[in-house]
């Protein structure tokens, strides 16, 4: 019989469930082998918002919700040798390691908490990113970082770590470091991180792969949708991968699950190009074995790419919105009859900046800038009785905006009759850019809590 | 013509990577398959998408898992980072596809 691990992942975003996380514990705890838990806490923009709060307060800029994950599942974990791997460091993963210490008030001494750092490359004296930036320069970026892979966290565990935390780390590399490390896995077996790669990035989105963000009534049914279970990875010493769940919960894993997760944020599946591995999944075969776990397989690897991908945050930009709805008879007509209200008067106050105008109930979601696909929709609009009028735009300016959104506001008295339901809002919106640059550049380093 | 609704033949997921749409698309019964690749082609969907104005619309096959995988460039009205719409990551937008209207399996 070949060796067997499994990974479980307990959060695939920070606004996930945490009392899911804790029954994968749970469940995790109860069976046998060597096990891990990955939590993925990082958007691409959640970076930049963790160093603002950094900068505000030196204790802070790890993930907002790590200690919502972490500590139900804490002792669960410890107790049963379930390493956890989390990118809920954030911009601060050393922070992160004294809170949890406080945390853990003197119990469990001999646990090993590892920090992986050298994905800050703003925390550099001096800093060498501008000349990875070829374009444009960048002005005062609040963030930037580089996606690094899978070796330090094998590394970690390695040492003894029983908690790994890091910041940025490319989403299926939580796994990979984990799988490196179970089945000894070496790092250019390309084939092997293929098997990897794809068990981290089925995993990274946790239930998006075991019924989430998956039902459609009587087309795509998922059981008890309120309490999908997490995915678990069985990854076996022979390359064979599996996706399963929590025992016990909602949900499901099937062809469709997983097909749709295999494919997810991947655009030319030949060449997904990550930090562990390039992945071919030309020759990808999914099969349900039943009871929940489908079997992926005909995975294929190639070398590494020799550039990783870096990410910078700006500040600056202002983004609002505000909404008025009508209904009734002659909704559509009233609403509409408020957007051109609304473009004329923007086009009087603020020349050349153009809000996006969608009529929700009409066309909101597939709407654009420019209002195409709502002029389209209005053509052929059907007899709506209940509809929302919704304006977006954004500008370096923030009293413009807050002016601009004042004008939605302003149609109480204004506007076309009946309008009711105001409601602003404003936030500044961090920007990002992406980059390249060269692997052997950088270099992971750990630190011990 | 007998025009059929994608919706009743297939699931599809929607990503985002900057300004770049990602849809994958699987029939929900794969003999269905070679009547989308003969039917689901590039200009279909870069015509049901006509209003987002991609730059350029690519499509994969992975005969496989019985999938089209369609990407579009620049579809996103910025993307997550600059979009002023209701849903900035465009993750509804694989319903956009499934709405589009073809000419059914049987001719």
């Amino acid at each position: 019989m070949t060796k067997t691990i499994l990974v479980g992942c307990g959060a695939g975003f920070a606004n996930d469930r945490p009392d899911a996380a804790l029954r994968l514990a749970q469940d995790l705890a109860q069976r046998s082998g060597k096990r891990y838990i990955m939590l993925e806490l990082l958007a691409e923009r959640t970076l930049a918002e963790a160093q603002l709060r950094k900068r505000l307060d030196p204790q802070a800029g790890y993930s907002a919700r790590l200690f919502d994950f972490l500590e139900p599942m804490l002792d669960v974990c410890i107790e049963a040798g379930i390493p956890i791997i989390t990118n809920g460091g954030a911009a601060n993963p050393r922070a992160a390691a004294q809170r949890l210490r406080q945390t853990l008030a003197g119990r469990f001494p001999a646990l090993k908490i590892a920090c992986v750092l050298g994905d800050d490359l703003l925390e550099e004296t001096p800093p060498r990113y501008e000349r990875w930036l070829s374009s444009e320069p960048l002005e005062h970026p609040v963030s930037v970082n580089v996606y690094t892979g899978a070796d330090g966290i094998a590394q970690a565990l390695a040492e003894g770590a029983g908690i790994v935390l890091c910041g940025r780390v490319a989403d299926p590399s939580l796994a990979v470091g984990a799988i490196r490390h179970g089945l000894g896995w070496s790092a250019d077996d390309w084939q092997k991180m293929a098997v990897a790669t794809t068990a981290g990035h089925l995993l990274e989105c946790c239930t998006q792969v075991t019924g989430g963000y998956f039902a459609h009534p009587g087309m795509k049914d998922v059981p008890d949708p309120a309490n999908l279970g997490c995915p678990i990875a069985e990854i076996h010493q022979d390359g064979r991968l599996i996706i399963g769940k929590t025992r016990n919960c909602g949900g499901r894993v099937s062809e469709q699950t997983v097909k749709e997760q295999l494919l997810y944020e991947v655009h030319d599946p030949r060449r997904y190009l990550t930090p562990d591995v390039v992945l071919d999944l030309g020759q990808a075969r999914v099969q349900d074995l039943g009871d929940d776990r489908v079997e992926i397989s005909g995975l294929l690897g190639h070398p590494r790419p020799d550039t990783l991908k870096g990410l910078a945050g700006v500040r600056g930009l202002w983004f609002g919105e505000a909404e008025i709805s009508y209904a009734g008879p002659g909704a559509v007509a009233r609403a509409a009859l408020a957007r051109e209200i609304l473009l004329q008067r923007f086009d009087q106050l603020a020349p050349g900046v153009q809000p996006w105008i969608d009529l929700s109930g009409v066309a909101s979601l597939f709407n654009d800038q420019g209002g195409r696909y709502l002029q389209q929709q209005l053509t052929q609009a059907p007899a709506l009785e209940d509809v929302r009028v919704r304006i977006g735009l954004t500008h370096t300016d923030r009293r413009l905006v807050e002016a601009l959104l004042a004008e939605v506001e302003s149609l109480y008295t204004n506007g076309p009759a009946g309008g009711g339901g105001v409601r602003r809002h404003l936030a500044e919106t961090v920007t990002t850019r992406s980059f390249l640059l060269p692997r052997d550049e950088i270099h992971t380093t750990l630190e011990w809590y | 013509m007998n025009l059929v609704t994608l919706a009743d033949y297939a699931h599809a997921r929607a990503g985002d990577k900057g300004n770049i749409l990602s849809i994958a698309l699987f029939p929900h019964d794969p003999a269905h398959y070679p009547w989308l690749l003969r039917e689901l082609t590039c200009a279909r969907v870069a015509e049901q998408f006509a209003t987002r104005q991609p730059s350029k619309v690519h499509r994969y096959e992975l005969p496989n898992l019985n999938a089209l995988n369609f990407v579009l460039e620049d579809a996103l009205e910025g993307g997550v980072n600059r979009s002023c719409g209701l849903d900035r990551h465009g993750k509804s937008l694989s319903y956009l596809l499934l709405a589009l209207r073809l000419p059914g399996p049987q001719g």
